[in-house]
């Protein structure tokens, strides 16, 4: 009897472990093979011209420098917009904000915006930017909608890392006769950067990667040539893809990767650059 | 000279504890007085009260008046920005700020708006000596202040706050996770500096309250018990719970 | 001096004050426009035509929307079905069992996956996912409503994993020693000791990743099929289906501006807003309840 029961309980454990273990690289390794399956298949495509040129002959040919510059358009209006309001509204919520009904109130209304489909951002950026405040199909309109979009994410994070400064630094620096906001800006702030940065380029990871909510606010199928004016509607990678993988005809598939490629390396990039910031800020922490 | 002067300060914080009922006392100018006893007691709120720090945290209602040089410090007109220069604190553990061992000192100063090089040095050296960390760091004031050792690192946080020249200093178990040596190096300089500044010490022990008080107040449950020469209160009570906490019978 | 730095501070904190309330605002104002644009479909379709079940906007006039509620539901219930095993069990095998180099390879790793773009899944949806579907279980099509599960199953795996993970490390360290010490495997401890410990955060975790797949769009558009059919039966699964998200991003393009279809479009993501915003109040409820909870213990 005694034998036999330690051998069942330990059985089970290393199936169950085994089990999950499974799950977990079940989970993992598709990812894994998707990354390399399209940068075999993409790599193909990618050359000077692709990257720098225009598409030709109804999408069939040519480049995809259009798409490109759009996305880098894209993102940096989200940047401009969303960064300063994000990190200023996670510094009210970390350092200023008491335990009440309103805050409370506003870490709910932070959740829901993190929830809302990209496709309802897509009709709000069509109902307020596009018609309303007449800004047209343009890269303004569709740079607000994402930057409201990519809010709940930035605040998230850089509230996360402003609370992570400990907060005896703020009883020491109050203590020595600062302000509270000069608290903020020389030391707690300084010692967020880190953090708050990799939330800033993961959210704007994930808004460059979007396609629905520049459907009808600011995507372009085709355009002769490079946006001038922020009022200018503008081509984008990720609308690039859906539109030549579903719309286009004869389309060689080769361009397909290419294009689904680029994207990857992009949004790839980013996430690389966050983590590096991230596990490098780890490693040099003062406390 | 009283330097402080403490009229019927009664504290309670949002939570409902009360944490000071009634305390008078004054705290005499270029001495060092004590407030010891048990846990609990409102040692140190009544020192955070002396730089008005627990504005910081949920208090509920305070009543009373403290008086530095005459002026009552409570009234909510007060400048607490100046306040705290002139009344500078060292904290229970050494708080370091993630910073150069130069940049600590000079913290202060620099928000007080002094950017003329020549007097950060002068302060920086000045309040080393005063704390008795000169020699140790006069090489490397540039390095990071985390690189210093626990009883170093601790005497730095005092000489942060003398680098602003304060009139008071608020020193809250400044000894308690340091080795006996360091412990040694602070309670000196402690006698030292008492000859220019007023000090107001919590201590993490009564043995360290009987070596170092010119005067002390011993403090149970929010009240002041008992308060009178530092030598006599040690040896000599007057109150029956002084003497039951003196001698070890509770606490 | 002091003077004006009082005057700077205080314009500063306004300012920051003002940015923290600014999620209200959205939130409100999305809510807002949606309602602007959306409720006059409630005029000009009579309810009964509205939850219908023929879905023929250009062709017929037919506004039900039926047809795209299931669609939505049964894609969703496809991806929690995949997310919710693999997603807690990924957290688990993360939090409780992966060595510490291995787990400093797992999150970034569930991260990228988070941060692909919807596009590119539903892009290798169209080229690779679907025809092997087509070909492995004989069917007409490869664009079903099984093939946008799997796909958004992945895309709800990296939420789940990240929340569900959060959850099971809060765990304090002293329930699991607690019950090692009497003498319980490492595996009874999960199950017993630390899941259900973690159990508000877990749930939190799944209904924030099913919330995710609903509002999921491109992936979904790309590979579902688009076919606005009722999808109630078991076998629905294997044939096209159409959600909410993706008639919108599909037909939005189309419309004029002011049309019935144009309000009805508007309706549908009222709707989505509206159950996207239950989903999200009942897990932070869930989450903050037993915040409180666990102080009220541990205290």
């Amino acid at each position: 009897m005694k034998s036999i029961l330690p051998l069942n309980r330990h059985l089970i454990q290393r199936l169950g472990f085994g089990l999950i273990t499974f799950m977990a690289v079940l989970t993992v390794v598709p990812i894994i093979v998707t990354v390399i399956y399209i940068l075999v298949r993409g790599a193909p495509a990618i050359s000077w011209e692709f990257l720098s040129g225009f598409p030709l002959e109804g999408m069939t040919a040519g480049g995809i420098l259009p798409a490109i510059i759009g996305t880098f358009y894209l993102t940096i209006g989200t940047a401009i917009f969303s960064v300063p309001l994000g990190i200023a509204a996670a510094i009210y919520l970390s350092e200023y904000a008491a335990d009440n009904r309103w805050t409370r109130l506003i870490r709910i209304s932070i959740i829901n915006l993190a929830g809302i489909p990209s496709v309802v951002y897509g009709l709000f950026g069509l109902g307020l930017f596009v018609l309303f405040l007449r800004f047209g199909t343009s890269i303004l309109a569709a740079s607000l909608t994402l930057s409201i979009m990519t809010l709940p994410v930035i605040i998230s994070t850089s509230e996360e890392a402003l609370r992570a400064v400990p907060p005896s630094f703020r009883t020491v620096s109050i203590s020595l006769g600062a302000t509270r906001w000069q608290t903020i800006r020389r030391i707690v702030l300084k010692e967020a950067v880190p953090g708050i940065l990799t939330g800033v380029i993961l959210g704007l990871e994930r808004a460059a990667g979007e396609t629905a909510p520049i459907l009808f606010t600011g995507a372009a199928f085709f355009l002769p040539r490079l946006p001038v004016s922020p009022f200018d509607a503008t081509m984008a990678l990720p609308y690039h893809l859906f539109v030549i993988a579903t719309q286009v005809p004869n389309m060689p598939i080769q361009i397909q990767y290419g294009t689904a490629l680029v994207l990857l390396a992009f949004v790839l990039t980013m996430n690389i650059i966050a983590t590096v910031i991230r596990s490098r800020a780890r490693a040099r922490r003062e406390w | 000279m009283d330097k402080i002067v403490i009229e019927h300060l009664t504290l309670q914080y949002a939570d409902g504890t009360e944490s000071l009922r009634d305390v008078s006392l004054g705290i005499r100018e270029n001495a060092v007085t004590v407030l010891f006893g048990p846990a609990g007691g409102g040692k140190s709120t009544l020192l955070r009260c002396l730089n008005r720090l627990n504005d910081l945290t949920e208090v509920r209602s305070a009543s009373g008046r403290i008086l530095i040089d005459g002026e009552n410090i409570l009234d909510p007109k007060t400048d607490v920005v100046a306040l705290r220069r002139k009344v500078g604190m060292v904290f229970a553990r050494p708080v370091v700020l993630p910073m150069s061992i130069r940049q600590n000192l000079c913290y202060g100063l620099e928000l007080a708006g002094e950017k003329r090089r020549y007097k950060l040095d002068e302060a920086v050296e000045r309040s080393l000596k005063l704390a008795a960390l000169w020699d140790e760091v006069k090489e490397r004031l540039n390095e990071p202040a985390i690189a210093l050792s626990g009883g170093q690192q601790q005497r730095l946080c005092l000489a942060r706050s003398l680098a602003l020249q304060p009139e008071i200093i608020l020193l809250d178990e400044p000894t308690s996770g340091l080795d006996p040596i360091s412990t040694g190096k602070v309670e000196a300089a402690l006698q030292e500096l008492k000859k220019e500044y007023t000090i107001v010490l919590v201590p993490h022990s009564v043995q360290q309250a009987g070596r170092t008080a010119d005067y002390a107040g011993f403090f149970l449950q929010g009240e002041l018990v008992e308060y009178g020469d530092g030598k006599s209160i040690f040896t000599n009570p007057r109150d029956k719970r002084t003497e039951d906490y003196v001698t070890g019978r509770f606490g | 001096m002091e003077k004006s730095l009082n005057w700077r501070e205080y314009i500063i904190t306004r300012l920051v004050k003002a940015s923290g309330y600014s999620a209200i605002v959205f939130v409100i104002l999305i809510f807002f426009f949606l309602l602007r644009e959306g409720l006059p479909a409630l005029a000009e379709v009579p309810l009964s035509a509205l939850f219908s079940v023929r879905w023929y906007p250009i062709e017929g006039n037919y506004f039900g929307i039926l047809p795209l509620l299931t669609g939505s539901l049964i894609v969703t219930m496809g991806a929690a079905l995949i997310a919710v095993p693999f997603g807690i069990g990924t957290a688990v095998y993360i939090s409780e069992i992966a060595p510490r180099w291995m787990r400093e390879i797992l999150k970034p790793l569930v991260e990228l996956l988070g941060g692909l773009p919807s596009v590119v899944l539903g892009f290798l949806g169209i080229l690779v996912l679907a025809p092997f579907i087509r070909r492995f279980l004989d069917l007409p099509t490869g664009l079903t409503a099984l093939t946008g599960s799997l796909l958004l199953g992945a895309t709800a795996v990296p939420t789940v994993v990240s929340v569900a993970e959060d959850a099971l490390d809060a765990v304090p360290r002293a329930y699991r020693e607690g019950a090692w010490a009497l003498g319980a495997t490492r595996w009874q401890t999960i199950w017993r000791v630390t899941l259900p410990a973690a159990a508000s955060g877990v749930l939190t975790a799944i209904m924030l990743g099913i919330g995710r797949a609903i509002g999921e769009t491109m992936t979904v558009m790309m590979v579902t099929g688009n076919a606005p059919v009722m999808a109630l039966s078991p076998g629905s699964f294997f044939s096209p289906v159409r959600t909410m998200t993706a008639t919108i991003a599909a037909e939005m393009g189309e419309v004029a501006n002011g049309s019935v279809h144009y309000h009805v479009l508007f309706f549908i993501g009222l709707v989505l807003f509206i159950i996207s915003l239950v989903v999200n109040i009942v897990a932070s409820s869930v989450l903050f309840r037993a915040h409180k909870r666990s102080e009220r213990i541990l205290s």
